[in-house]
């Protein structure tokens, strides 16, 4: 399983106002995290369809976190509630499709909280190490 | 308020309540019902011989704190704007028991009008300020306190009426008896506030009217003044001073928070009194101390109904219910829905002078958006493709600002641009992929999702190969 070599690719989401703003806060303090996260910024978590999410495994991605506000702080007053709902739900789906649902983490990660930006992303790098790599890649068309 | 009452430009609308708003910034329309007064508003001159001569008396619990009385139909305070009374139907003896109509009578202009009824008002309006205030802390809540128990635990704002030369005391302070002036008096600072089990935040007036009171007492009655409190938070333009000046009148502080007034007695000197106990975390005693008054420094709550006022608005609250502003630094005046501002405690607990602050902010961001003419809206709206909308209506519930109408004769959803502030939430709900977000669209995301991915595959096998 965990050959040496293998480095987990982690897509994340993050929204603009919060999540996006606590990773900026993470560089700025140097904090040290893994360089196996991309990071794609949304408006809000709220904007991350499901869909996308699956399709960022399909693309090759080994994880993808989906970083919002904190209940109650959305920028979008109630976008991140979507997401809250929406979330436990796709999780479901990715077991049905045989994608262990531990590879799509979510949570709430406010514009102060570089630290804890920097934590996630090493803990769930470090878990994802743990796992085989996803190897979901396939070619597509669009 | 008599500026704003008689400014020609300025329609004051009391007694009334918003139902219900529609549209957006520069075209709101805002449905309100006035309420039935039962007094002719263009009649009453205010002369203020009804509530001479009304014979039905009603404990005043909002003005008076419950000190004093008014009549069934009153105006709220003496200099309340407009000086137009209001029959309160619950009270007055016509309304419940069908005789009386001694107002009616009385009144010199025939103001009077039992028939009234609520009217409804449309008006359009371009911004809307919210200025709702707060609600005090209700102190019963904390039993060991003992308000409502014991006559003579009294909240701050009873002790605000009995200080006012006009209030139901005239302006002495006594014990409930209403007659026995207090010998010591103890003040407890944060009812309610910086407390886990109430409200964590601190209220910001409280230590500063404390004082205010404490003063007041102490010059009024030479009572003993002891303020207990966690700490003294005295800033601001000669708060400070004012502390000091306090202290300098020989006005006891006592650091620590009290567990409990209670009336059983211990000994000779705290029996018939009240007795304080707490803790001096000064010296790290124990401690008891019998006193004559007890004034709850109550702190301040958002209104009880303003997380429904705030949908209402269209705007959010944080977690404990006061509005919430854009940005707490950046922008505390304006709210994420354009158009809507607030002011005073109403976004969160201030003085006068911060409420008034705000008030003027909020006034003067109105005006500069009615000086400009015209409004900037965001770029990255939502569009519906309508070709592949099935108007299932799912990203009508996801919009977090009513953002998006249903075509009833097309039967597809449409985003209103002027609303839409580019979140996105309603392209994850759509499950027809019928609304896009622009400058976020899916063909974007997917495209720098690829280039992350593939850009993390060059950087790994790089790693690999060194
Ligand atoms: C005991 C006590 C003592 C204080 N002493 C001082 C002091 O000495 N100095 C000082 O600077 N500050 C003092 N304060 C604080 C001061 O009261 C507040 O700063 C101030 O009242 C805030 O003003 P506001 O206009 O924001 O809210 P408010 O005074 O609460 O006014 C809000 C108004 O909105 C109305 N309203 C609410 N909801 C609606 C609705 N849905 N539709 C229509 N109308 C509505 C309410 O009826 C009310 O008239 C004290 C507070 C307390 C509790
Ligand atoms: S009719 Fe009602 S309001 Fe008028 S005087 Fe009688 S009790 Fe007072
Ligand atoms: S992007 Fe957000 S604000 Fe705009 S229509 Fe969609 S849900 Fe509403």
């Amino acid at each position: 399983m965990s050959e040496q070599t293998y480095e987990p690719k982690i897509v994340g989401f993050l929204c603009n106002w919060c999540s996006y703003a606590g990773a900026d806060l993470a560089g700025a303090a140097r904090l040290k995290y893994p360089p196996n996260i991309k990071i794609i910024r949304v408006p809000c978590s709220g904007r991350v369809s499901p869909e996308l999410v699956i399709r960022t495994f399909r693309e090759g991605a080994d994880g993808v976190m989906v970083l919002g506000c904190h209940i109650g702080d959305c920028h979008y007053a109630t976008g991140n509630h979507r997401t809250a709902r929406r979330m436990p739900v796709l999780r479901a789906l990715l077991e049905f499709t045989g994608i262990e649902s531990e590879r799509l983490l979510v949570k709430w990660v406010s514009s102060s909280e570089g630290e804890l930006f920097a934590q996630t992303v090493r803990e769930f790098t470090e878990k994802l190490r743990q796992m085989p790599p996803l190897g979901l890649r396939m070619t597509s068309s669009k | 308020m008599m500026d704003a009452g008689r400014h020609p430009n300025i329609t004051l609308l009391t007694y009334s309540e918003v139902e219900s708003v529609s549209g957006y910034v520069g075209n709101f329309v805002v449905r309100i019902r006035k309420r039935a007064r039962s007094v002719k508003e263009d009649l009453c001159t205010g002369c203020g011989t009804c509530e001479e001569n009304c014979p039905r008396r009603v404990v005043d619990t909002v003005y008076e704190a419950g000190l004093g009385y008014r009549t069934a139909i009153y105006r709220p305070f003496a200099q309340a704007v407009p000086a137009i009374p209001v029959i309160d139907r619950e009270n007055c003896l016509y309304f419940t028991k069908g005789k009386c109509r001694i107002c009616e009578k009385v009144c010199p202009t025939h103001a009077i009008d039992y028939t009234q009824e609520d009217t409804i008002l449309e008006v359009e309006v371009g911004n809307i300020i919210l200025a709702t205030g707060f609600d005090p802390f209700d102190a019963r809540r904390i039993p060991q306190f003992g308000y409502g128990r014991f006559p003579n635990v009294f909240t701050s704002l009873e002790l605000e009426r009995m200080l006012s030369g006009a209030g139901p005391t005239g302006g002495k302070v006594v014990l409930r008896d209403g007659k026995t002036v207090p010998q010591r008096v103890a003040i407890i600072h944060c009812v309610g506030s910086r407390d886990k089990n109430y409200r964590e935040y601190c209220s910001r007036v409280c230590c500063m009217y404390s004082l205010k009171l404490a003063h007041l007492i102490h010059h009024k009655t030479h009572a003993e003044v002891y303020n207990f409190y966690i700490d003294i938070r005295a800033p601001g333009k000669m708060y400070e001073e004012f502390y000091h000046r306090v202290l300098d009148e020989g006005i006891h502080f006592v650091r620590g928070k009290v567990a409990q007034v209670t009336d059983a007695a211990r000994g000779p000197e705290e029996e018939g009194r009240l007795v304080v106990q707490f803790e001096d975390t000064l010296t790290g005693l124990q401690r008891r101390m019998p006193v004559d008054m007890v004034v709850l420094a109550i702190g301040l709550e958002p209104r009880h109904d303003s997380r429904e006022v705030a949908r209402l608005f269209g705007i959010s609250t944080d977690a404990d219910g006061w509005f919430k502003e854009k940005h707490p630094k950046l922008d505390p005046v304006a709210t994420m829905t354009d158009g809507v501002f607030v002011a005073g405690c109403a976004q969160g607990p201030k003085d006068i002078p911060d409420s008034v602050a705000q008030g003027a902010a909020a006034a003067a961001r109105v005006l500069s958006l009615i000086g400009q003419g015209e409004v900037e809206v965001e770029a990255a709206t939502a569009v519906v493709d309508e070709l592949m909308c099935v108007g299932c209506g799912q990203c009508i519930q996801a919009c977090p600002y009513s953002a998006i109408e249903y075509l009833e004769d097309r039967r597809i959803a449409h985003v209103i641009e002027a609303l839409c502030k580019g979140c996105g939430t309603c392209v994850g709900a759509c499950p027809s992929k019928a609304i896009s977000l622009r400058h976020f669209t899916d063909q974007q995301l997917i495209w720098e999702m690829r280039g992350a991915i593939y850009g993390m595959q060059v950087q790994h096998a790089e790693h690999r190969g060194n």
